[in-house]
């Protein structure tokens, strides 16, 4: 199938091989979607979700295990305060700890819906067990077993490729099953995006699938954007191996390549340094020789993961020096994304995201969202969206015959291009990876790097060589890694400062009157604004220029 | 990287088929699957972890060309390694949810 056999087979007129209809349709399956998926179902909806994997194998903790913030309603009010304000001053003025009480609170709610549910915190029967620690595999076999139960609608290893829209709202989607080639189309009365941010496939633990699909779909739409400047996140794992969990690194005592110490550096507080030793002498070694009593049996058990590379090849690492390496992360830890206000709609009628997708900067600002606040924000943001996307397809009575559809870029523009999506993704990849271009960002770097992904965005607007249903696939997913790119580094180059997680070389020092959002806006001209403060982000929707002006 | 399917053991159950996340098996249930798509595997080593007889051998190492052979695997235990630490047997966690979840709603 090529892209023009897809785009003019689909869908639209309800032409699809599977067409379905649906009063919410969530993309995406891990964390955040399948509790959108429950909170959209416990709310009346029929509800159909369509994951790219498999709805219990897919996301980016699918592999590993996470906590997650929440504040209980009766927590003490020091207590509140201490998980409240936990990031409130990296997150250098960003924040909107109104918000922030909100989400640890709703996340709470969850946590606790979630047990009801019959998860168990002592599912591995180990020490750490308590409230807010998930064991991913586990987690979302329990997640699965629910929506099942609950009666939503599973589309496995179906990927969607556009949103589907009648009369200004977004009223579905269409993709592909990529088990058989087969196209499908959902209708719906709202649709939500929790298709999770990139890694730019680094290489990352669980990336591999979340490439950015959402910036495009929502950006189609007319989506606004913030945060990604902050996307300067490495995580830092035993060479070879994808682990980047970071539960060692603050207990490990730190060496270059050549084995010299790394002064008091550790971990992630050492960042800079680090990342200097690896561009300068070419790697970095770790020892884990720093943590508590007992760090080693509790590692164990609560760390499968890291532990599988450790144990089958054979090394000791709390005994036994290990060469580390750098993965970026992308937008996965930082905060950047797709913006929503607080019901989680995106300002586009019938279009909502959770999760990972969204702008998260209202919650950590310039910070990092990685380790707590995320995961509770998942679990909010899927309620919050879910529950929104319900009301709003109850209240929408149309069900039009045509739809139309929005995908364009690496779908349905230009057909004659013969772009390949692997030498795109290469390229992408190239602007991105590199510590020199990303954790060390210079507005001449950015400006270079700009260049050349507008000219592969041009490119890839001129359309990619298909012949197969997986090869449309990756051609989509070639073009939201550019779009996501370019997002990133317009971002980047108009905060003209540093601030938290985003560093210009050139501008080293914060400027108070940037303490706000930088807004973004299209995909093909990429119009930028300031908004007032956090909380104003969404409503700003639709009045963008070009000019920044703080 | 996903290394590889011990053939002995095996039984055809296409589980792995299902379960990878990114597609990386190909066959039909009732035949042993094939390593369809290496490259696409991201060593989650979740179809480890799903496989009911522990067949199958993922790699610690993201890019490694498979070289080890069937034999030496077996010898090695590291057959099921991240299902036992994971507290799974046999393809399921071996503490189920507490209770059977209710409907989330009457609908
Ligand atoms: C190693 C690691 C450790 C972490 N530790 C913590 C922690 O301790 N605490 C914490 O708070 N946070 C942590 N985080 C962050 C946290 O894991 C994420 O915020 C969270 O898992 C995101 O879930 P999500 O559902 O939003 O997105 P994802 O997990 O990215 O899931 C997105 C899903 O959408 C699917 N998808 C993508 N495109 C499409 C499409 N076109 N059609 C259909 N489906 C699609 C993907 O296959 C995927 O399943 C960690 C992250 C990593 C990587
Ligand atoms: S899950 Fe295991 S037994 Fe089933 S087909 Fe795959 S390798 Fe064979
Ligand atoms: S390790 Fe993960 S990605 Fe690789 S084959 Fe197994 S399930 Fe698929």
């Amino acid at each position: 199938m090529t892209e023009a056999a897809f785009a003019s087979d689909l869908h639209t007129d309800g032409s699809a091989d599977l067409v379905l209809e649906a009063d919410v349709l969530v993309v995406g399956g891990s964390l955040a979607g399948c509790w959108t998926a429950l909170a959209a179902r416990a709310a009346g909806a029929k509800v159909v979700l369509v994951e790219k994997g498999w709805t219990g194998t897919a996301g980016v903790v699918a592999a590993a295990n996470v906590g997650g913030y929440s504040v209980a309603p009766d927590a003490a009010s020091a207590e509140r305060r201490r998980i409240v304000e936990a990031r409130h001053d990296a997150a250098e003025g960003l924040d909107d700890l109104v918000h922030v009480e909100r989400v640890y609170a709703e996340a709470h709610r969850a946590y606790a819906a979630l047990e009801a549910l019959g998860f168990r915190w002592d599912a591995r029967a180990n020490a750490g067990a308590r409230f807010g620690r998930f064991i991913g595999p586990y987690t979302l076999h329990v997640l699965r077993g629910a929506l099942e139960r609950a009666g939503v609608r599973l589309l496995d290893h179906a990927p969607a490729l556009e949103l589907l829209a009648h009369d200004g709202a977004v009223a579905g989607a269409a993709g592909i099953e990529r088990k058989t080639g087969r196209t499908w189309a959902v209708r719906a009365g709202a649709v939500v995006l929790a298709t999770g941010a990139t890694a730019f496939l680094s290489g990352a633990m669980g990336t591999h699938g979340v490439v950015g699909d959402g910036y495009l779909l929502a950006g189609e739409a007319g989506a606004t954007f913030s945060g990604l400047e902050f996307s300067t996140l490495y995580g830092f794992a035993p060479k070879g191996s994808p682990s980047t969990k970071g539960w060692w690194t603050n207990s490990a005592s730190w060496f270059d390549a050549a084995g010299r110490p790394l002064g008091a550096a550790s971990g992630r507080g050492g960042m800079a340094e680090i990342a200097r030793a690896v561009l300068e002498t070419g790697g970095i070694q770790a020892i884990i020789d720093r943590g508590p009593d007992g760090f080693e049996a509790f590692s164990r058990l609560n760390h499968p993961n890291t532990f599988q590379y450790f144990d089958r090849l054979g090394i000791d690492p709390f005994r036994q020096r290990f060469a580390v390496q750098m993965i970026y992360e992308g937008h996965i830890r930082a905060v950047g994304g797709v913006v929503v206000d607080d019901a989680c709609s995106t300002g586009i009628a019938g279009l909502y995201a959770a999760g990972d997708l969204t702008d998260r900067s209202r919650l950590t600002g310039a910070a990092m969202c990685g380790a707590g606040p995320a995961v509770a924000w998942c679990f909010a943001s899927g309620e919050w969206a879910g529950r929104a996307a319900a009301q709003h397809a109850r209240a929408r009575t149309d069900r039009p015959a045509r739809l139309e559809a929005l995908g364009r870029v690496g779908l349905r523009f230009g057909t004659g291009g013969r772009n390949r999506p692997d030498e795109v993704r290469t390229a992408v990849r190239s602007e991105i990876l590199p510590l020199e271009k990303t954790y060390f960002k210079t507005t001449t770097s950015l400006e270079r790097s700009r260049t050349t992904l507008d000219s592969l965005w041009d490119r890839s607007a001129a359309g990619f060589r298909t012949q197969t249903a997986d090869d449309v696939l990756k051609a989509r997913e070639a073009a939201a890694l550019v779009a996501a790119a370019r997002l990133q580094t317009v971002a980047s180059l108009v905060r003209k400062e540093s601030r938290g997680l985003h560093r210009l070389e050139d501008h080293p020092v914060s400027e108070g009157r940037m303490a706000r959002p930088v807004l973004l806006s299209g995909l093909d001209t990429i119009a930028s604004d300031w908004s007032r403060e956090p909380r104003m982000a969404v409503q700003n929707f639709g009045t963008l220029s070009n000019a920044p002006h703080p | 990287m996903i290394e590889l399917i011990v053939a002995d053991r095996c039984t055809g159950c296409g589980k792995c088929i299902e379960v990878c996340p990114n597609d990386v098996f190909a066959g039909f249930e009732g035949d042993q699957p094939t390593i369809a798509r290496r490259g696409d595997c991201h060593t989650c080593f979740l179809c480890e972890l799903y496989c009911p007889v522990d067949a199958i051998y993922v790699s610690p190492l993201a890019d490694r060309e498979p070289g080890l052979t069937e034999a030496s695997i077996v010898a090695s235990g590291f057959l099921g390694h991240f299902a036992r630490a994971n507290g799974w047997r046999a393809g399921r966690p071996l503490r189920e949810p507490a209770r059977p979840a209710a409907p989330t709603n009457a609908a």
